[in-house]
């Protein structure tokens, strides 16, 4: 109990020298526990050990993923939309009139595995918090998941809670949720994928930042009250493999309360329309800890702090639990003190508590140039006295060794050249029907029904559109889209090529909209970075991204590292998870994929190259169980031309649609444009049985298919010849069946029977008692 | 002169901006009203509109019925003078209120349901239908996970037999709705509440239709003293 034990203060840290410290329990290793008692000239207290060890922890210190992370920054290119670069909240980049849109997507998967509800609810606030901190208001949210096989029963745990939990929280706030990713595969049994992104929008002269300027400025701490859960929730759960023991992890898991969360984004946008605050920082990982020694360490470098005055749920915690409790939906803001009466005003009529908690203070030249001097008190005794940016900033930075694994030569040997193909019109129609029903191509509903899509009313698009696509303001036109991709399949085959792959998809699913790509979030989700192997999947992916956005002009405004997801030596297949945002000058030339009844006689062509790509493919991987070869070529010049043409497509007026061909390739994303306009499609291929199985399943990349009304077709030819994307004429739109055709055969799937494949997968599975 | 079509924002209020957008685009003008005050700023009608009023903490509007803003709007409500439009978590704060008869409980399959939804308009003789036929479909959204209307028999009954049955859901209720009811009026047929989203079905680039535009255009008719109203 916090009053009746002696308090380790830092004048009792110094005349104790010997005494044992927990560091190990936290997560420190030996040097990084010697390195503090260098920093500090003495053993740190209890509460700067708190401070320490989640500071330095690798959620918060990036500390294994850093010098991989430097690549973005230094290969970033010239752009100049990018307002705001990495190392913020958030990024921030100018979409035009005078508005700019903040985005990120983090990782909130270990949680979700412990409590799936609460573990994804609170991811949800969290990057919320993110995007309003930047000074934005939060207009959309998207989720990429990745569950273990989908008829595995702890699946019917997870699945249905994660996405119970991103249901109850975000439509609670009344955020779209404009679309997302659901993928299935065995590495992720134990170790689930819940990857939530948002996107705010604000005007230039809004953007904030955590700094804390000026001393004798308050600090003040709003929202929620601070208690006992998630003590050590993200930085515990978060760098660590789980094993048998992680059941005992459930108390580290915090509890969302979207209502509050709410509240606290009304609050906050009034506290920023009317210029209360300074500078202002959300409360995540590591709370209290990691809210004062960044906001101190982004101002003077001085601050000073009487934990005591925080607001507390429960009485009983002690100042290290205070300092590392990730309680949900708090906010800590710099406020100067004339503006304090108003800022305490406007808390007061959204019913949210808030407490002057300390100020920021002076430092000398000397504490500067030691980084700075965070001062903090517990009934006036002085428990806390450390330089904020050896916290904040210049944690541990490791330099991993990674090797390519042995057994990655074997796995790339295995190519799907050895897999029986479909040898008659009947097993390709079977087959089609067999991926177009695979628990990850088929359609999402029974997840995307349990989120609000119309809020706001401003979606324009949103699932199961290849992207979502919000109008930046009811005022405007202009409107932005945005697409999460990930292909674990791909990335095991080869890190460096299945990462620059994620980027294309994502890249075509945005420009399939009719918006321009212009900048792009990442979360990386990987097994230990203890792992040579997986340090060395990391390594490549992370330079295949840096090298395509460069390439590609798109800079990296942000993102997250999940590293620890394994359980015991089996890691997940890499998942890197890229989002691409873009912009379109009028949501009304938007694109959508749908093959309409008003679009019979409509030219299908089919743009790009196929290539006999199947390695990764969901052919291999739904028919024959197979992961071997390399993923499809990326060519990011043919992305570039290609999405060239479908934004000019949309702006001209002359597609009818157009939907990017990804996972199952032509042959699904034929059945997905019939399903979601209801009209059907006639195609003839090239070849026999089997060039009509190339053009089917491959997935080669920089692919598209359009549906171009008969009057445009010659503008429409020309846009692709310009470009330099081949198109060629596959067929038109029409009937009530998809009907392909090759050299010597042929099949018809009436669109009703591809409905009950692609519909009846997940509610098979999740709706069963 | 414009009429003034009042949109109430309780802590937690979601669709208050888009049902201020929905009056707008009717040709009204809109009045945000403040849960805390009250005052309802002499409006002419009011919409009370969806998302989690005080976070539906204990029961799905429980707690909004007893706002500030309510004590002025229930009776002006009751006697059949001040039209009222309850959406969703309006809907609900009707019931809570007694305004309207019934319930709304968890959708069947316990989960929260978002799609374009079909329904069909059972009576034009109220103040936010009058521009519908009786026995038309349109599409508006349902976007609800506490969207189960239920009462007991005897009150069914009564509303079928006064024609108070607003909308019914086409094709089956898909939260397990009794009599796949999706709205009800009083006996006056000013107060109407309803769980579908007649709001976010005014715009064809951000809806799934613009069959919602009626509700709004519906008042501004009766407003205007061009619609009778009664459901008798």
């Amino acid at each position: 109990m916090s009053h009746t034990r002696a308090m380790d203060t830092v004048a009792h840290a110094e005349t104790t020298p010997d005494t044992p410290q927990p560091y190990a329990e936290l997560g420190m290793a030996d040097d990084e526990y010697a390195r503090v008692r260098r920093i500090l000239g003495r053993r740190p207290t209890a509460a700067e050990l708190a401070i320490y060890s989640v500071m330095w922890s690798e959620h918060c210190s990036y500390k294994s993923s850093k010098v991989h992370l430097k690549r973005f920054g230094e290969t970033a290119p010239e752009s100049d939309a990018l307002l705001v670069g990495m190392g913020e909240n958030a990024g921030v980049v100018d979409v035009g009139e005078g508005r700019a849109v903040t985005f990120k997507i983090e990782s909130h998967n270990h949680p979700s595995y412990v409590e799936p509800h609460q573990g994804a609810a609170t991811g949800v606030g969290g990057i919320v918090r993110d995007i309003l901190t930047m000074g934005a208001r939060p207009i959309a949210v998207m989720d990429a998941l990745r569950f273990g096989p989908a008829d595995a029963p702890d699946t019917r745990r997870v699945l249905p809670g994660v996405v119970s939990g991103i249901s109850f929280y975000g439509n609670c706030l009344g955020l779209p949720n404009i679309g997302g990713e659901l993928g299935f595969g065995a590495g992720y049994a134990a170790n689930p994928l819940v990857n939530a992104l948002c996107v705010g929008v604000m005007r230039h002269e809004d953007i904030k930042l955590a700094q804390a300027p000026g001393p004798g400025n308050k600090v003040v701490l709003f929202g929620a009250t601070t208690g006992p859960d998630g003590i050590g929730g993200a930085s515990v759960l978060a760098s660590a493999t789980f094993d048998d023991q992680s059941q005992a992890k459930r108390p580290s898991v915090q509890v969302g309360d979207p209502f509050l969360e709410k509240l606290l984004i009304e609050c906050s946008l009034e506290l920023f329309a009317e210029d209360l605050v300074v500078g202002i920082q959300d409360l995540g990982a590591a709370g209290v800890s990691c809210a004062t020694t960044e906001l101190a360490a982004g101002g003077t470098g001085g601050m000073r702090i009487e934990l005591d005055r925080v607001p507390l749920r429960d009485s009983t915690l002690t100042p290290e639990e205070i300092l590392m409790s990730e309680s949900q939906e708090r906010m800590m803001a710099v406020v100067e003190p004339a503006k304090l009466e108003a800022f305490l005003a406007a808390c007061a009529k959204w019913n949210i508590e808030a407490a002057v908690i300390g100020e920021v203070t002076e430092v000398s030249p000397e504490e500067a140039e030691r980084g700075g001097r965070l001062r903090m008190t517990w009934h006036g005794e002085t428990i806390v006295d450390l330089p904020p940016r050896t916290a904040a900033d210049e944690g541990p930075v490791y330099e991993r060794p990674y090797a390519r694994p042995a057994e990655q030569d074997a796995l790339q040997a295995d190519t799907p050249d050895r897999l029986d193909r479909p040898k008659d019109a009947a097993a390709l129609r079977e087959q089609l029907l067999s991926v177009l029903a695979a628990p990850g191509v088929c359609d999402p509903t029974w997840v995307t029904q349990q989120y609000d899509s119309y809020v706001m009313g401003n979606t324009v698009l949103g699932a199961p559109a290849d992207g979502g696509m919000v109008r930046i303001a009811e005022d405007s036109d202009r409107g932005i889209a945005l697409a999460t991709d990930g292909n674990g399949r791909f990335t095991r085959l080869d890190p460096y090529t299945g990462t620059r792959a994620a980027y294309a998809e994502a890249y075509r699913n945005v420009a399939a909209t009719g918006a321009r790509p212009i900048a792009v979030t990442n979360c990386l989700n990987f097994g230990s970075p203890e792992d040579p192997g997986v340090m060395w999947q990391f390594a490549e992916s992370t330079r295949g991204l840096a090298e395509a956005c460069r390439d590609m002009g798109t800079p990296v405004t942000g993102g997250n590292v999940s590293f620890y997801n394994q359980t015991g030596h089996s890691a997940i297949d890499p998942t890197p998870v890229i989002g691409v945002l873009g912009v379109i000058g009028d949501v009304h030339d938007r694109l959508t994929s749908a093959f309409r009844a008003a679009d019979d006689g409509a030219a299908l062509y089919l743009l790009g190259e196929t290539r006999a790509e199947l390695g990764g493919s969901a052919w291999a991987g739904t028919v024959h169980g197979h992961l071997g070869g390399l993923p499809p070529r990326v060519d990011l010049e043919a992305e570039r031309a290609l999405g060239e043409v479908l934004a000019s497509a949309a702006e001209y007026g002359v597609a009818a649609a157009a939907h990017d061909l990804s996972d199952g390739g032509l042959a699904v994303a034929l059945a997905e444009s019939a399903l979601r306009g209801g009209a059907g499609c006639s195609v003839r291929l090239e070849g026999g049985v089997e060039g009509a199985f190339t053009a089917l399943f491959s997935e080669s990349t920089a692919r598209a298919v359009v549906a171009v009304r008969p009057d445009a077709e010659d503008a429409f030819r020309e846009l692709c010849s310009r470009n330099g994307v081949p198109a060629a004429a596959i067929g038109t739109v029409g009937g009530t069946a998809v009907a392909v055709a090759y050299e010597g055969g042929g099949f018809e799937i009436p669109v009703d029977e591809l409905r009950r494949a692609h519909t009846a997968t997940l509610p098979e599975i999740f709706d069963a008692e | 002169m414009t009429a003034r079509v009042g949109v109430v924002t309780f802590p937690g209020s979601l669709d208050d901006r888009d049902a201020m957008r929905a009056v707008r685009i009717a040709g009204a003008e809109p009045v945000p009203l403040w849960h805390a005050e009250a005052d309802l700023k002499g409006v002419d009608a009011v919409v009370l509109p969806g998302g989690f009023s005080y976070g539906d903490y204990l029961r799905c509007g429980a707690i909004a019925r007893f706002a500030p803003v309510m004590g002025e709007l229930v009776p002006a409500a009751r006697s059949g003078a001040l039209p009222v439009l309850g959406i969703c978590n309006g809907f609900q704060i009707l019931c809570e209120s007694r305004l309207l008869p019934g319930a709304l409980t968890r959708n069947r399959s316990l989960h929260f349901v978002n799609r374009p939804q079909r329904l069909r308009v059972e009576s034009g003789a109220t103040a936010w239908t009058a521009r519908y036929t009786p026995g038309e479909e349109i599409t508006v959204v349902l976007k609800s996970g506490e969207g189960r209307y239920t009462a007991d028999a005897a009150t069914l009954d009564a509303l079928e037999a006064s024609g108070r049955v607003v909308v019914r859901y086409s094709g089956g209720a898909p939260n397990g709705s009794d009599r796949d009811i999706a709205g009800v009026a009083n006996e006056h047929g000013n107060v109407v509440g309803l769980m579908p989203h007649p709001e976010h079905a005014v715009e064809a680039l951000t809806g799934p239709s613009e069959d919602g535009l009626g509700f709004f255009t519906s008042v501004l008719a009766h407003l205007a003293g061009s619609v009778p109203v009664g459901a008798d």
